[in-house]
């Protein structure tokens, strides 16, 4: 008697085989139709080989560029995950703040959270102009776009993670005596950061994106630079490997987020299954 | 002089009357229970003693004066669920009551300060019997270990009134008897003044020396919210005659199905 397809669970290893299944098709795919288009034309741009990919890794990685002497695709990794992160740190110091103030405080949330839900609903590509003419073309500008393009909307998210701690937890501290600073410092807090490093990592995604076009519009180096540059000679060989590497980065950086998270807050972790 | 003083309150949410006409004074070490079916006000009571919420009308007087308008460590409270911290180990738990009190500005000992107030904890949570778990967070606890750890958390403020709301609701029959034990002999010890609301008219007969129900005297099927819930019965136990138990029974059941009926 066979279950309903709903109840059947594949095994470990049967999970992480099938894991890796569309991963290997993509490739065969792309394989198939390089070497098809290959077939044709042998100058073909727009598909390159693996070999000739593995060629434009290999200069872009390895080799010092011929014109400043700089390993292109460290150099700019270097210079987008500066951009990233600060923005990403600002957002998140930012989002806390206001998330705490918002949450906890009835004045500062009936003064600030209608702001912020408008705020929030600003389209930050829209107001890009606008950073470029008040911040200049440098690094603020692009740091300045993820933080308004992130920091709004973990601001509303961190402001309902606060609201949503239970009214018993708050009020049991009240009875053990505790003023606002104390419940803030001791019980809020605490509680509140393992829930920030999820609105984080949930807010990588968009900060990539704002860091890409800030860095397509106006740059000298940087990720998203380098592609829309390359994009001009239709050099695949260089533009697909970057995209491949911009996604491992934002990977892994979520997993090194959650790595973080269930090491400092094991407690927050107990008992759920977690993405 | 009684410890607290309820005259004339009356609490109402717009046109919904939840209490009316409630009249009770209650004295230092009394232990007293309170049952009635679920919209009675029991909870609403709760919450006015605390300071959540505040009289529509009437006054209540803690030692003859108004009570505060928010919580505060004279009065500790237990509730059914959540009330402990779940990012605390069990230690953590209790001594934040100490620690709070005693860092008026970070909330937070160090050295000698911190270990004697620790030790404090872990002598209450030894009375509570949770000594074999001082280094646990609450998830990892079972649910009547985590009453017991919500129980000491709120003595370690010696409160002079201490609020239950429910709190063996979700506890399986077993381990509810013991808890009854704990309970009863940490009021004897303390001489506390304890409220307890519950559900379990039987655990209110065995617990209390008072048992208060609250009840709606009169009930209107076109208006439900037109009148409030008072105390229908003010017992002190051991003076139970037989037959009242089942009569109190029969009496909040009615209600029950009244209310249940609504929409």
């Amino acid at each position: 008697m066979s279950k309903r397809i709903i109840n059947r669970f594949p095994d470990r290893g049967v999970a992480a085989a099938l894991a890796l299944l569309p991963f290997l098709l993509l490739l065969l795919a792309y394989a198939f139709a390089s070497h098809a288009r290959l077939a044709i034309n042998a100058d073909d741009k727009l598909l390159p080989s693996m070999a000739s990919l593995a060629d434009a890794i290999s200069r872009a990685a390895l080799e010092p560029s011929k014109r400043n002497g700089e390993l292109m695709l460290w150099a700019d990794t270097a210079a987008s995950m500066v951009r990233l992160l600060i923005g990403l740190g600002v957002a998140a110091l930012l989002a806390l703040a206001s998330g705490l103030a918002t949450g906890m405080v009835p004045y500062i949330r009936a003064t600030f959270a209608p702001f912020v839900r408008v705020l929030s609903m600003v389209p930050p590509m829209a107001i890009l102009p606008i950073l470029f003419i008040a911040f200049g073309l440098g690094e603020l500008s692009k740091v300045v776009l993820i933080v308004l393009g992130i920091a709004p909307c973990m601001m509303r998210d961190l402001q309902q993670r606060v609201m949503e701690l239970p009214s018993e937890q708050i009020i049991k501290a009240q009875t053990l005596g505790a003023h606002s600073g104390q419940i803030l410092w001791r019980v809020v807090l605490p509680q509140t950061l393992p829930r920030l490093i999820d609105s984080l990592r949930l807010n990588l995604g968009p900060a990539f994106l704002f860091l890409i076009a800030a860095e397509a519009i106006a740059a000298e180096s940087g990720l998203g630079y380098r592609i829309f540059l390359v994009r001009r000679y239709l050099a695949m060989d260089t533009i697909l490997p970057y995209v491949i590497w911009i996604t491992m980065l934002a990977f892994s950086m979520d997993l090194l987020l959650r790595a973080l998270s269930r090491w400092a807050f094991p407690w927050f972790h107990q008992g759920k299954e977690s993405a | 002089m009684n410890l607290l003083e309820v005259r004339q309150v009356w609490k109402e949410y717009g046109s919904n009357i939840v209490l009316e006409k409630l009249n009770l004074s209650v004295k230092e070490g009394e232990f007293c229970t309170i049952v009635g079916t679920s919209g009675c006000g029991k909870t609403t009571f709760l919450r006015m003693l605390l300071g959540e919420e505040t009289p529509s009308r009437g006054s209540l007087l803690l030692d003859g004066e108004p009570l505060p308008g928010e919580p505060g460590p004279d009065r500790g409270i237990v509730f059914q669920r959540y009330s402990v911290f779940p990012h605390m180990s069990v230690l953590d738990n209790v001594a934040f009551g100490l620690e709070v009190s005693r860092s008026r500005v970070l909330g937070r000992l160090f050295g000698a300060a911190r270990r004697r107030a620790r030790d404090e904890a872990a002598g209450l949570l030894e009375q509570v019997g949770l000594n074999h778990a001082l280094a646990r967070y609450p998830s990892e606890l079972s649910g009547g270990m985590q009453q017991r750890l919500a129980i000491a958390q709120a003595l370690v403020k010696k409160p002079r009134i201490l609020l239950l709301d429910e709190p063996f609701g979700a506890l399986d029959p077993g381990i509810r008897a013991d808890m009854h034990k704990l309970v009863l002999q940490l009021w004897k010890e303390s001489g506390l003044t304890i409220f307890m609301i519950t559900h379990d008219l039987k655990e209110g007969f065995k617990l209390g020396t008072r048992l208060l129900v609250f009840d709606k005297p009169r009930l209107d099927p076109h208006a439900p919210g037109r009148y409030g819930a008072t105390i229908t019965y003010d017992l002190a136990i051991g003076r139970k005659e037989p037959g009242l138990l089942d009569e109190i029974e029969s009496s909040v059941s009615e209600t029950s199905r009244f209310m249940h009926d609504q929409p």
